[in-house]
């Protein structure tokens, strides 16, 4: 017996391993033929469902490329050639109709006493040149901005591909660049109005009371008026908002990813179309909407009696303060034309 | 005409990045720009899959949608090529793509992006065919020339495919009955509004 151990004794581990062999056959049989190495793997489907963008990893060093399907890009597509289309149409051209009729029902508003030949410095010559700096570089940030959402409908076919694409490049430069003059003048802007733009108790009653839009009505009013710090604070935050999310345009990825790249877009789109609404109001409230506005930008002189029927707080305090010997008829001073 | 495609068959795909290096040499892609990348999702995971990406050159294309300059035009195979003339470099086309591939030459400064570059499917830009000047902007055109997107002719797992939508997605469909399984055909949804029914 222990002789036949002996002679077995080589194959013992082969023994075992049939007998091992023997135990696990009938497991392998019920298994299936072919094994699915899909039952675990990623699935592109699920994947979106679970999230907007699938990302994973690369082995190149720009990191966006790691992004390897957002089709929310399509919901940016959607707000940039429908959405922002309809709130810049309805915004800019409903603004512009709004005062057409305006301006046809009511006219200019007269200086109703006439002038007096008097007049009061309103604005000084540092606060005139920050207004128009903004001013200016406003202008050119609309219309080449303007141009960017609606610029292949309305002006490539008119000037053609060649002529539209150097247009757009010199608009997309002077878009970028201006952008610091505007972004300084709107912080010049905040600093030097401030005091005059804080709501109080007479702009209840200057609303109330229409700001004297309609009517000959004169709601009595400090520096600036209701309507005034309306444009104030929408100017300073609303130039804040264009100023943030174009930066964040500008300097592309640096500290935002892809969906926040598209919200500063959204955000610039909305904000600017709505900011050239409110803007076209208050150039024609300044200029063919209202009798010696114009000057208080223009020479920095408004006439007295101008001052007397819009400002009259601001008046009586600016008589008190400087006596009325200095708001005597200026034989120099040039006529408001 | 047919309607060009490409299909990257994911459970090929071995992540070798040969797909990206053909294409940076084919096309003299300069440095910083990648026209095709691979990318793995769930990287060291169970069922982790690697997925060769670039310009799927999409049905209704959201960046010639978007493009402020109209610089994108699609050709009678359905690729969609753009003008570096026109293009001025806004970066639009970025937000609108669903797989991120549009690339600029410059990190972007004030701006500064340079004129965007994409996968051109092998099949040049506006120029004339196989002149110096298409090479020097968009790189070969091989489609020009009778030949497939390199990326996919030397796939070596042949797990990129490219060609007409409806032969590729004929190979594909094969595939997937012969072996008993496949994890779909990625970005078709998303580029082509239809998948691969298998």
């Amino acid at each position: 017996m222990v002789k036949l151990l002996a002679r077995l004794r080589p194959i013992i581990p082969a023994l075992g391993l049939m007998a091992l062999l023997a135990l696990t056959l009938p497991a392998a049989a019920q298994q299936p033929t072919s094994v699915n190495p899909t039952a675990s793997s990623v699935n592109e489907r699920k994947l979106l469902q679970e999230v907007d963008r699938i990302t994973g990893r690369c082995t190149i060093p720009d990191q966006k490329a790691c992004t390897i399907e957002q089709p929310t890009g399509r919901d940016w597509r959607q707000f940039h050639q429908v959405t922002l289309r309809w709130i810049g149409a309805i915004a800019i051209l409903g603004m512009l109709a709004v005062l057409v009729v305006f301006y046809l029902w009511r006219g200019m508003v007269k200086i109703e006493a006439g002038r007096s030949g008097r007049t009061i410095v309103r604005f000084n010559a540092l606060e005139r040149f920050v207004h128009w700096m903004t001013a200016v570089c406003f202008i050119i940030l609309a219309i080449t901005g303007v141009n960017i959402t609606f610029g292949k409908n309305l002006l490539l076919p008119l000037i053609g591909p060649e002529a539209f694409t150097t247009f757009s490049q010199w608009g997309k430069y002077a878009h970028n660049y201006l952008s610091f003059p505007f972004t300084i003048g709107v912080v010049l802007i905040f600093l030097m109005w401030i005091a005059g733009n804080i709501p109080n108790r007479t702009d209840v009653e200057w609303l109330k009371r229409g700001g004297g839009l309609v009517g000959h009505d004169h709601p009595p009013a400090y520096r600036f008026n209701a309507g005034q710090k309306l444009i104030y604070w929408f100017v300073v935050l609303g130039g804040l908002a264009v100023a943030i999310s174009g930066y964040l345009l500008m300097f592309p990825f640096y500290t935002t990813n892809i969906v926040g790249m598209q919200m500063a877009q959204i955000v610039h789109g909305v904000v600017a179309v709505i900011f050239i609404a409110v803007m076209l109001a208050h150039i024609y409230i300044g200029s063919i909407g209202m009798e010696g506005a114009f000057e208080a930008m223009g020479t920095g002189q408004v006439d007295v009696n101008w001052a007397r029927e819009h400002h009259r707080l601001w008046l009586e305090q600016e008589m008190g303060r400087t006596g009325p010997a200095r708001s005597q008829a200026q034989p120099h001073a040039t006529p408001a034309e | 005409m047919a309607r060009m495609k490409f299909l990257c068959d994911a459970d090929r795909c071995i992540e070798c990045n040969a797909c990206v290096t053909a294409c940076k040499n084919e096309h003299d892609v300069p440095w910083g720009i990648n026209r095709r990348r691979v990318v793995t999702i769930n990287d060291g995971k169970p069922g982790e899959r690697s997925v060769s990406m670039a310009c799927m050159h999409c049905t209704d294309a959201p960046c010639a949608a978007v493009c402020p300059v109209n610089c994108f035009y699609t050709t009678d195979d359905a690729v969609v090529l753009h003008s570096k003339e026109l293009c001025i470099g806004c970066g639009y086309c970025f937000y609108a793509c669903p797989f991120g591939a549009p690339q600029y030459p410059r990190v972007g400064n004030f701006g500064s992006r340079g004129k965007m570059d994409k996968c051109t499917y092998c099949a040049g830009g506006p120029e004339a065919d196989n002149t110096p000047a298409e090479y020097a902007s968009y790189g070969a055109n091989r489609l020009a020339e009778g030949k497939l997107p390199l990326c996919a002719e030397m796939c070596s797992t042949k797990s990129l495919l490219a060609g007409d939508g409806e032969i590729i997605a004929q190979i594909y469909k094969e595939r997937v009955t012969k072996r008993g399984y496949g994890s779909g055909a990625w970005g078709w949804m998303t580029a082509y509004r239809e998948t691969i029914a298998t």
